[in-house]
């Protein structure tokens, strides 16, 4: 990042030797002749110079690749037909980088906050194989419609123990799963959560989906966190903005698995979506550009960027967008 | 038999050089064990961080915040982010990298400050750990400049050298009280001394509980405390040798005494007053600087009670009049320090420092009462009544009373 500010005062300098501003305007914008000023998260000295230092190392864990990325089980025909899906859970002690040059103990399904993004079809045989391969007792608490005995609040799995949670994908929509050992609120902060997609039997029309997990982490353990995310890693789409295509058709899942805080919102700047409220029914439930959600609420957004150029995303809890719950997306025609 | 003796003694005997080096080494190859073997792993296996980071300053300049740390624990620590006022911030460290125990580093900050608003700034460290600072109320830290060094200059003298030059033109009225209404004066001197003590005694708890914990401030004051104590009682002894006489001193030495531990005393008043404006709290500026110069008059009392001919024991003849010289000298004893506190306060405050000059005006301060007492007593004596009475008694508590009413004015 300093080399990045260095880079963007010369460039200012020399741009200013041509008699420009001084600011000088994304190459985007430059290319379309829009020249909008969006260029939070990117500090051009002094004036802006929010934000934080430095990068993340992205081998392990990359916030863009795991937005498109869904974990369909190895596939299989059940004895009575239907299609049966069999996933590999294990639940992992793992130090993860939360924000550049900031280290988090985390408690991890595979190794990974947030966890794979479990996805099906409504109608499917799921099979959760789980291990838990930490030093502290663990489960996994699945949202939706599931015999209680499959609802992960017990058994308790034990370190080193394995359990195997199987029942029927229902109902569409977006859910969620997260450990629910008590303390509750420590083993999700910890990071044991992630996104559990049930598609509709007819599926949804093709679009570019991106899933978006709203998090959070107590860095001191005071109780209120330090840095928030989606999907993570503070301010990871401000210095890596979405790529998408002008006018074609978003679908961002939507989660919230903030502690601490009861609320937590999306807002989108320069466009409306879609609302498909925990995506439990296939018609809209309003067009907005600001979504309220208290904590387990999710809800499945839709909507193109018709102009090409940068469009911010962020809390409109300002608190946590300056905190790092802020990014971009870069629509290119 | 004797021969034979020595000849076994000598080739055992060691210089005594290598036998005080002996535990030196034994002491070394302990180190040596300890870094290598570590033979204590068994009560740091998952230890959590013990990350200690101390703000010694936080410096406003027209480009934004500029932190000077100091890594007070026991492990390196690894400043990872910066936010001000709960938003992540740009900044920059020099030098870059972890500070290793002890080490000092100056972060800068750029940031648009708004004049009087407060801000809280959070150092987030590797492992999530933070540490905060905060500015009160921001105003551009003064840098050393002529005109800066005039300012806080004059605000020294407003506070130690005017109130006492004021409190010594009562000199002439005092000359011709009776030695009765002169000892309740004294009284009074030992009143505001004994205010004095307590107060600086307040302030070095104060300000050594934040002192970052490897300093150990509190300890660092007593001990600076003691020293100056054992100090001021060798200094006295000192000038009986020289004379023959073997008296406590009195006349202007004991003035210059009191002169000098109420100097101590207001090298820390300056400093608390420059390291207050310095740190923005100038809106109180006018009134604690007419609160300082209504306090501290007394002082200029308290120094001149022993110059009087026939106060204490000395007899009448044996002390002249002091002349102005020594009245000037008295003065910039005990009201100079204002000056150079106000400067080391504006423009290098440091707790630490501040801690150790309080301690030694602590210790000043405790010794001069010590000699103040000494003197109403032999002069109560030559009065034949007793020292405590209800006219001296009167006279020390208007000293407290009067220190304690005029400190209304420059406490919050």
């Amino acid at each position: 990042m300093i080399s990045r500010r260095t880079f963007i005062k010369t460039v200012g300098a020399a741009a200013g030797m041509a008699g420009l501003a001084t600011l000088m305007p994304r190459e985007a914008g430059l290319a379309q002749g829009t020249g909008h000023g969006m260029d939070m998260g990117r500090p051009a000295g002094a004036l802006d110079a929010s934000g934080t230092v430095g990068e993340v190392d992205l081998f392990r864990f990359d916030p863009t690749a795991f937005m498109t990325q869904f974990d369909t089980g190895a596939v299989s025909q059940a004895a009575d037909g239907r299609t049966l899906r069999e996933y590999q859970i294990t639940a992992l002690d793992q130090e993860i980088e939360i924000a550049p040059g900031v280290y988090f103990p985390a408690w991890t399904y595979n190794g990974q906050v947030p966890g794979p993004t479990f996805r099906c079809k409504e109608g499917d045989l799921l099979r959760f194989h789980f291990t838990n391969s930490t030093s502290h007792e663990h489960t996994i608490h699945f949202h939706g419609i599931h015999p209680p005995s499959m609802d992960g609040v017990s058994p308790i799995i034990e370190p080193g123990g394995e359990f195997t949670y199987e029942f029927e994908a229902r109902p569409f929509g977006l859910h969620l799963y997260h450990c629910h050992v008590m303390p509750l609120k420590k083993h999700i902060h910890r990071g044991l959560y992630g996104a559990f997609i049930i598609d509709p039997p007819g599926g949804r029309a093709p679009a570019h989906e991106l899933v978006m997990v709203m998090n959070g982490f107590d860095t001191n353990f005071d109780n209120e966190n330090e840095v928030y995310a989606v999907n993570t890693v503070a301010f990871h789409y401000s210095r890596h903005p979405v790529q998408v295509r002008a006018g074609e058709l978003v679908r961002v899942y939507l989660a919230n698995l903030t502690e601490f805080d009861l609320i937590n919102s999306f807002h989108l700047h320069a466009a409306m979506f879609r609302l498909y409220r925990t995506g439990t029914n296939l018609e809209h439930f309003e067009l907005t550009d600001n979504v309220i959600m208290g904590q387990g609420e999710r809800h499945i957004l839709e909507f193109t960027l018709d102009y090409p150029g940068q469009y911010m995303f962020h809390a409109h809890q300002s608190e946590f967008a300056e905190l790092g719950w802020m990014g971009m997306f870069e629509a290119v025609a | 038999m004797t021969l034979e003796k020595s000849a076994i003694e000598k080739p055992v005997r060691m210089p005594s050089w290598l036998l005080s080096l002996l535990p030196l080494l034994l002491l070394g190859l302990l180190a040596w064990v300890f870094s290598v073997a570590n033979p204590l792993a068994l009560f740091t296996v998952n230890v959590p961080p013990v990350e200690q980071l101390a703000v010694e300053r936080v410096l406003l300049t027209p480009e934004g915040f500029e932190l000077r740390l100091l890594n007070s624990g026991p492990m390196p620590v690894s400043i990872a982010q910066v936010t001000v006022d709960d938003a992540y911030w740009q900044f920059t460290q020099e030098p870059a990298g972890p500070l290793p125990r002890l080490g000092r580093a100056s972060l800068t900050i750029p940031f648009h400050w708004v004049v009087n608003d407060l801000y809280h700034i959070r150092l987030v460290t590797s492992t999530g750990l933070t540490f905060d600072a905060e500015v009160p109320v921001a105003t551009q830290t003064p840098v050393p400049g002529g005109r800066e060094f005039l300012a806080y200059g004059l605000l020294g003298i407003y506070i130690g050298i005017i109130p006492i030059g004021i409190g010594l033109l009562w000199f002439p009225a005092m000359k011709r009280m009776e030695r009765r209404w002169l000892n309740a004066v004294l009284a009074l001197t030992i009143g505001l001394l004994v205010f004095l003590l307590i107060d600086t005694l307040l302030e070095v708890i104060e300000i050594g509980a934040k002192v970052p914990g490897v300093f150990q401030g509190i300890p660092l004051a007593l001990f600076a405390a003691l020293l100056s104590w054992l100090a001021i009682i060798s200094l006295s002894s000192l000038r009986k040798k020289g004379s023959t006489q073997t008296k406590a001193p009195r006349g202007f030495p004991l003035a210059l005494l009191i002169a000098a531990g109420i100097g101590l005393h207001n090298l820390g008043e300056g400093l608390s007053v420059g390291a207050a404006l310095s740190l923005g709290e100038a809106a109180l500026g006018t009134f604690l600087v007419v609160g300082f110069i209504l306090h501290n008059v007394t002082e200029g009392i308290g120094i001149a009670a022993p110059l009087i001919p026939g106060s204490g024991d000395a007899d009448a003849d044996e002390i002249k009049g002091p002349g102005l010289g020594s009245f000037l000298v008295l003065l910039l004893v005990s009201g100079g320090p204002a000056i150079l506190g106000a400067w080391i306060g504006g423009f290098a405050y440091s707790p630490v420092l501040s801690t150790l000059f309080l301690g030694v005006g602590l210790g000043a301060i405790w010794q001069v009462i010590v000699e103040v007492v000494g003197l109403l007593r032999r002069s109560a004596t030559a009065e034949k009544t007793g020292w405590i009475n209800a006219l001296n008694l009167g006279g020390f508590a208007a000293g407290l009373a009067i220190m304690y009413l005029t400190a209304f004015l420059v406490k919050f």
